[in-house]
């Protein structure tokens, strides 16, 4: 049995709550980060985290990429939509093909 | 030309290195259409995951709309004590699935209470109808938000496959396979020239045995 972690600033993941997953607010990097290093990968198997704080981590989250748990999934906060999450598609692309043959639709 | 293999050019490295080479072609061609099939499955993937990526992104900017307009509303005092304690608990149970030697996650969600929209853990009283509304597009979302988690690792980890896989074939069709054909071809010419060589020593040889014999003979 795994759960769902959300991490973010307060505003963006709160309402996640009522629907039965964990939130964790973080309001910077440094505690995004703490809180990421303290998770329990036998624990949780889903962790969304907001774009903003992710375009901060990339570097720390790409260890995460090749392990089967936990997913590390970005998504977009209160503050807007920084198109991270669909960049991050594409570097897949890339990286398997050569070069981003299925374009931006 | 590739470089040729540090061996001593005889028939048993030969047939050493022809079973070599087999194996190698093999290998290859076969390696060839595991990627190719990676290949076929991730870009089905990759379209999923585009899609997906775009309905749960829109579906959030609404949800955060209501959310942002909520909090306008209400204090951070009201808006914590209402989720304080929440009604309904996602947990996920987690399998797998083999994709071309690739165990790519499969989630599939248990909620604790029987009926999935038990979601408002608070009175309606005390709090803005815009987060309920928030609340009920978030958890609409909550189904294509776990199938684009399970897509996306899905989409990561064949992407560190199908590199890994591109690199094998590479290596063999442009470095072993050139190296392998090149130290047999080495390896049959310096045979073949051995065996020119020694027939001519032969030759010499029985010339050499003729002119004897027939001086001999012209002395007797």
């Amino acid at each position: 049995m795994y759960d769902i972690a959300v991490i973010g600033d307060r505003d963006s993941v709160y309402a996640f709550a009522a629907l039965g997953l964990h939130v964790m607010p973080a309001q910077d990097k440094e505690e995004a980060l703490s809180l990421l290093s303290r998770l329990d990968l036998t624990k949780y198997a889903v962790v969304y985290i907001t774009e903003q704080l992710a375009s901060q981590l990339e570097n720390e989250l790409r260890q995460y990429t090749e392990s089967p748990v936990p997913a590390i999934i970005p998504i977009p906060g209160i503050l807007g939509n920084t198109g991270i999450g669909m960049e991050s598609v594409k570097l897949a692309v890339e990286r398997a093909v050569g070069s981003d043959i299925i374009g931006a639709n | 030309m590739a470089k040729v293999l540090n061996v001593n050019p005889t028939r048993m490295e030969l047939s050493k290195l022809k079973k070599r080479l087999a194996t190698a072609r093999r290998g290859h061609k076969l390696l060839k259409d595991k990627r190719d099939e990676l290949m076929r499955q991730f870009l089905d993937l990759v379209r999923e995951n585009k899609t997906l990526r775009k309905k749960v992104e829109e579906g959030l900017r609404e949800a955060n709309k209501s959310l942002a307009l909520a909090r306008g509303i209400m204090s951070d005092q009201v808006a914590e004590t209402a989720l304080l304690c929440p009604s309904q608990e996602v947990t996920l149970e987690l399998g797998s699935k083999n994709i071309m030697s690739v165990d790519v996650p499969v989630y599939t969600a248990k909620t604790r209470t029987p009926n999935e929209d038990d979601i408002f853990c608070y009175g309606l009283a005390f709090t803005p109808v815009e987060l309920d509304s928030a609340i009920s597009e978030l958890n609409s979302l909550l189904p294509d938000l776990l199938r684009l988690a399970q897509v996306e690792k899905s989409v990561q980890m064949m992407a560190v496959e199908i590199e890994k896989t591109r690199r094998r074939v590479n290596a063999l069709e442009h470095v072993m396979i050139p190296r392998y054909v090149d130290t047999i071809r080495m390896i049959t010419m310096k045979l073949d020239e051995n065996e020119r060589s020694n027939t001519a020593r032969l030759m010499k040889v029985k010339d050499m045995m003729i002119q004897e014999q027939y001086s001999a003979k012209q002395q007797a």
